[in-house]
């Protein structure tokens, strides 16, 4: 029966978690050089439309649709045939299905949007469109069936990710690496040229629209507007400013306290709190903050030094932030904060560790190397790197021919 | 007549402006520019580590003086915008050949 304060609920958290794209835009947007600013922005907000519509079309339905061997939905919800205002019987019970529907869509657009930070500033726009479309078919709506789908095999394994550690984080920041790797980096990268964030203040308001949505894409995964949401509502809070804060103290002892700094720790934070939000107490918020704020950090150091132009971290920060996240549901998840999750570590159940640790290797794995391959199919098709004269003018007069600020300098 | 050129720190671009007034020169274009001389460059932090920019800002001053006031000009610049620390800029001095004031069409030092 559709319960009225649960759907009031999910549809703002759906609301929200569509204003973590734009806002996402912003984050990346702001860490490019000028000339790239429009370019980077466009690469997220343009999913708005084009995930927005095949989720419609297909995407719920390989999803969330009837099981297939515990690895895809079937094509029965095709074009939304039966989706409609009367709850799913084993989705968000309580909630009309358009609305979980719509709230699911939100996630599947933020997803494709989080890998296009380690490919900025030299990807062709029209191979970027054909990959995204191959990518979200081929990897988002598998993963998201094997572990929120009724029937999915790690659901079936009892591998816990309360909203997208695995499905969101993993998979994008795995994918984000690959197809860094096979983009290579930026020219001047190996130069050393500076790389300079263009506009930092940019990055900190597109910040604020994550954290302010975050808390429709943790708490709305409640699915119901009561204690859970209020539980993961809190933890998503402590994590994010836990994790601000340690990466502030890291850059003061290494150097200064900056201010992308803390934004990146507050993500970073954030990310390793999606998987475990409903399923821990709000205070373990606290240290899967600061754990994820220091792996994050020094992660990002090891891929600086290794040469890897994966751009914007999202490697880093959300691989590394949603691999941490993800073991922690392990390690402290409690079935006083959520019956329907299980015991980690502290509470005595060492086997949660080892569910979430197939989780972490089963889907990093799958990401990395099916995101590989169709890079690799769009690299030899279409060509995935625009041309030297194009990357040095800037992508935003070479593929969009616009630019972000009037004036003369590129 | 002679172009001064300043390439001076920004943060000293008033009081130089405030001193030049008080000796009469008031005719100025200020822009902004970067560039660097013998100072090195600044590191900035990134999310992690840091980078270096080599060009720093500066603001570059253009006016034009008659040959008599350039020595005061020099010296005001000078006085003002010093520190003694590295990259405190450079002042060249160019000639000029002619002047027009767009308004009236008067030429050469009646245009100053």
């Amino acid at each position: 029966m559709v319960n009225s304060g649960d759907t009031a609920w999910i549809l703002i958290s759906a609301a929200l978690v569509m204003l973590m794209t734009p806002g996402l835009a912003l984050f990346y947007g702001g860490m490019v050089r000028r000339k790239n600013v429009l370019s980077t922005i466009m690469m997220s907000f343009v999913l708005l439309g084009l995930i927005g519509i095949l989720w419609l079309l297909y995407g719920y339905s390989l999803g969330f649709g009837p099981n297939l061997g515990g690895i895809i939905g079937k094509l029965d919800w095709i074009g939304l045939r039966g989706v409609g205002q009367e709850p799913s019987s084993t989705y968000a019970t309580t909630v009309p299905q358009l609305a979980f529907m719509i709230f699911q869509a939100m996630f599947a657009v933020i997803t494709v949007a989080l890998w296009t930070g380690g490919v900025v500033e030299r990807t062709k726009f029209s191979a970027f469109l054909v990959l995204a479309i191959l990518w979200f078919t081929v990897v988002y709506c598998p993963v998201a069936h094997w572990v929120w789908g009724s029937g999915g095999w790690l659901a079936k394994l009892g591998c816990l990710d309360f909203a997208g550690g695995i499905v969101v984080h993993i998979s994008a920041g795995m994918s984000a690496l690959a197809l860094a790797l096979l983009l290579r980096p930026r020219k001047g990268f190996k130069e050393k040229e500076p790389m300079e964030p263009h506009n930092i203040p940019m990055v900190i308001m597109g910040t604020g629209l994550l954290w302010f949505g975050w808390f429709g894409f943790n708490a709305g995964s409640a699915l119901t507007s009561g204690g859970l949401a209020s539980s993961a509502f809190v933890a998503t809070n402590a994590s994010a400013a836990a994790a601000a804060l340690t990466w502030m103290v890291l850059g003061w002892i290494y150097r200064r306290p900056s201010v992308l700094g803390v934004a990146t720790g507050a993500v970073a934070g954030l990310a390793a709190v999606t998987p475990g939000a409903g399923f821990i107490p709000p205070l373990a918020g606290i240290p899967i903050g600061i754990v994820a704020a220091l792996i994050c950090y020094y992660c990002m150091v090891l891929r600086a030094k290794g040469g890897i132009d994966e751009s914007l971290d999202v490697w880093a920060v959300h691989g590394m932030g949603g691999i941490w996240g993800t073991l922690a549901v392990g390690i402290f998840a409690s079935v006083a904060v959520n019956s329907a999750g299980a015991n980690g570590l502290i509470h005595g159940n060492a086997m949660l560790l080892a569910k979430q640790l197939a989780g972490v290797a089963a889907v990093a794995a799958f990401a990395f190397v099916a995101t590989w391959i169709l890079g690799k199919l769009v690299d030899i098709t279409i060509g995935l790197r625009v041309k030297e004269e194009e990357e040095e003018v800037g992508l935003d007069i070479s593929q969009h021919g616009e630019r972000a600020y009037g004036g003369t300098l590129l | 007549m002679k172009k001064i050129e300043a390439i001076i720190r920004p943060e000293k671009l008033e009081p130089v402006r405030v001193a030049l007034a008080e000796i009469g020169v008031f005719g100025m274009t200020v822009s902004d520019v970067c560039g660097r001389g013998r100072q090195k460059g600044i590191a900035l932090q990134w999310r992690v580590g840091e980078y270096r920019v080599e060009l720093l800002p500066k603001v570059k001053i253009e006016a034009v003086v008659l040959d008599e006031d350039v020595g005061k000009t020099l010296n005001a610049i000078v006085r003002k915008a010093k520190t003694g620390e590295r990259g405190d800029g450079k002042i060249f001095v160019l000639p000029v050949d002619n002047a027009i004031r767009i308004r009236t069409g008067d030429e050469g030092e009646n245009a100053i």
